[in-house]
């Protein structure tokens, strides 16, 4: 329809995107960062809209952004990990080395892989997705091969994310049950 | 939704930053402004005229009920309320100006960016999310219909819960930047409440989607506009969504993030001025767009109840004039409907709060869920039609559901009396004690 101004937009979010990832990983504060993942979450979500999948975007915000970030600050602040130095995961200069490599390694694969064709039955025509929107509405693409042709993984995923949780409980309990006896005895 | 038209990979990767610079050098693009501007047709004025409107009538709105919030708590409490600036009328305008003048207090200790970010993260989800609300029957105008929603997106519903699931934000961010531990435990106890109703919420309105098929907000309400309101076939994801909605907006008795009487002002204790009142106007902007959603998923949105000739096309404008003024009303009664219950209810104790998130209306709406698509599967090969008959015998099931729930989750507290749970001899010498206690403070009844 007006593919300047679509344009325009589709590489300002990709931009702003970029510039909220470096962000991310530059601040030390970790609230500041998690706000700045947010931010990335964000465009992401916007991207997803601008290619036709508003059923992705709208699951993005809410699982990423409205979720799973909001209990990953909610532990931040119950914890006040506000110090810096507590936190960084690479220490020392041989960390860093070995971490910085490993990504200059991931970059170079990814630009490599940019030229690789895609396979050719994972390639939808283009428009494809907004006809099918057209008929069948925003949920039902995703959801009709998710519950028919991958409902096994579908289930199996969430099972493992039960055991998951059920893991999460059954460690804090334990430990809690050593405070308790530490406090005790 | 901008363009399927237009597929990104066709697009120069230099063809980005500046607009006038990208047109010399995009060989796709028609030269002349008139193709630039070519997006400007009438959808878009149309688009332009309703954001003003709905703005101007929201903030408005939410200004006058701060007002309404006064005058109905001092009915409720028989006294009179607001009555100097121009008999009472004039004091959202004073209150207003009375903010804009006072001192904006930046205290020193806190994160300053986040400080004066977080009023507003908490102010602008409620306001997105009325972009999807459809508030009245189509206008035909000479240039074209215009349709009564500012954004009939394809993923209506789940627009709303993403946005919804932000809310959080900003009540989280003004708690941690404050820098002060009152303001911090008002943040945690609405990250955490937050997040536990949410998921209730979200429960609750899977059975609307059962039974519209579709999750745009238009279609549920055609869907309710077709049979009856989802308010009497789905009763039970009604009063959970209800219960749900009054958590996520931080309003008695769920307002445990400000808490007076614990926390100060909780969140906002350090605001001040302007900041403060973006709290306040949030606040009521959240009560008005749970309002509208409510309305919209369970009481036929916009729609006229036993007139079925408004609800339908041929559209003419007093059908707009008449659908709006259903719409305005069903939102004004459940406003009315959050008032009222503020100032009747006391506030939860924080570990009622989780167990009601997660131990009552959790399981009850999981649990819904598998009963409503048994029973519209049920329905469906009985051969019930859709429609009206097909929304009473879901009601007919939900009173029956009502009636079980209420029992489990009143243990006997409200439908039977208290001196049922105690034995008949406990009950003869607690009379006699409360009969000796009066006596002795000389107030014998």
């Amino acid at each position: 329809m007006y593919p300047l101004f679509y344009s325009f937009c589709f590489y300002l979010f990709g931009l702003i995107a970029i510039a909220s990832a470096l962000a991310f990983v530059t601040r030390r504060s970790p609230v500041a960062a998690a706000l700045w993942l947010v931010n990335v979450l964000f465009c992401l979500a916007a991207l997803y809209v601008m290619l036709d999948a508003p059923f992705i975007a709208a699951v993005q915000v809410l699982v990423y952004a409205g979720a799973i970030m909001v209990v990953f600050l909610f532990v931040v602040m119950l914890l006040n990990l506000g110090l810096p130095g507590e936190l960084a995961d690479a220490r020392g200069l041989l960390a860093k080395i070995l971490a910085g490599l490993a990504g200059i390694v991931l970059l170079a694969k990814i630009m490599s892989s940019r030229t690789a064709v895609p396979i050719e039955s994972l390639m939808l025509r283009p428009d494809s997705l907004a006809t099918v929107a057209r008929i069948q509405g925003a949920v039902a693409p995703v959801a009709q091969p998710l519950f028919t042709e991958y409902l096994i993984a579908f289930e199996v995923t969430s099972i493992l994310l039960l055991v998951a949780a059920v893991g999460a409980v059954l460690i804090g309990r334990r430990r809690a049950a050593a405070v308790e006896g530490v406090g005790a005895g | 939704m901008i363009g399927g038209a237009a597929p990104v990979w066709a697009a120069p990767v230099w063809a980005v930053p500046v607009w006038g610079l990208v047109q010399l050098a995009d060989p796709q693009q028609p030269p002349g402004p008139a193709a630039f501007f070519s997006f400007l047709d009438v959808s878009l004025v149309y688009t332009v005229v309703k954001l003003l409107i709905v703005f101007t009538v929201y903030m408005v709105g939410v200004a006058l009920l701060t007002l309404a919030e006064r005058k109905v708590s001092a009915w409720i409490q028989d006294r009179l309320g607001p009555n100097r600036v121009l008999k009472g009328w004039g004091q959202p305008l004073a209150d207003g100006i009375k903010n804009f003048m006072k001192e904006e207090s930046l205290p020193a200790a806190v994160n300053r960016p986040l400080f004066l970010l977080a009023p507003a993260m908490a102010f602008v989800p409620a306001l997105v999310t009325w972009a999807v609300i459809p508030f009245g029957a189509p206008l035909p105008l000479p240039w074209g219909r215009m349709d009564l929603v500012l954004a009939d997106l394809p993923i209506g519903y789940l627009f709303i819960v993403a946005l919804s699931s932000l809310g959080v934000y900003g009540i989280v961010l003004a708690g941690w930047s404050s820098n002060n531990k009152y303001a911090l435990l008002g943040g945690l106890r609405s990250s955490a409440q937050m997040i536990s109703y949410e998921i209730a919420l979200g429960m609750s309105i899977i059975p609307v989607l059962i039974l519209s098929g579709d999750v745009t907000l238009g279609t549920i309400v055609q869907q309710q506009a077709r049979g009856v309101w989802n308010a009497l076939s789905l009763s039970v994801a009604c009063l959970i969504f209800l219960i749900a909605a009054f958590a996520e907006t931080n309003r008695l008795p769920f307002d445990l993030p400000e808490a007076e009487s614990e926390l100060i002002a909780g969140y906002h204790t350090e605001y001040s001025a302007m900041k403060f009142s973006l709290f306040f106007i949030a606040e009521y902007a959240n009560m008005v767009t749970a309002s509208a959603l409510i309305v919209t998923l369970f009481f036929g949105g916009w729609t006229v109840p036993f007139w079925a000739a408004v609800n339908q096309p041929p559209w003419a404008w007093w059908k707009t004039v008449i659908t709006l003024g259903a719409f305005l009303a069903k939102v004004l009664f459940f406003l009315f409907f959050y008032m009222w219950i503020r100032w009747t209810l006391p506030r939860f104790r924080y570990d009622q709060l989780m167990s009601l998130g997660w131990k009552v209306l959790l399981p009850t709406a999981l649990a819904y869920i598998v009963i409503v698509a048994g029973a519209t599967l049920g329905l469906d090969a009985l051969g019930v039609r859709r429609g009206v008959g097909y929304g009473l015998c879901l009601f007919g099931l939900n009173v029956v559901l009502l009636l079980i729930v209420f029992f489990l989750v009143d243990r006997g507290r409200i439908v039977s009396p208290a001196s049922a749970r105690v034995r008949s001899a406990e009950l003869t010498r607690l009379r006699a004690v409360r009969a000796r206690s009066a006596l002795a403070a000389g107030t014998g009844e």
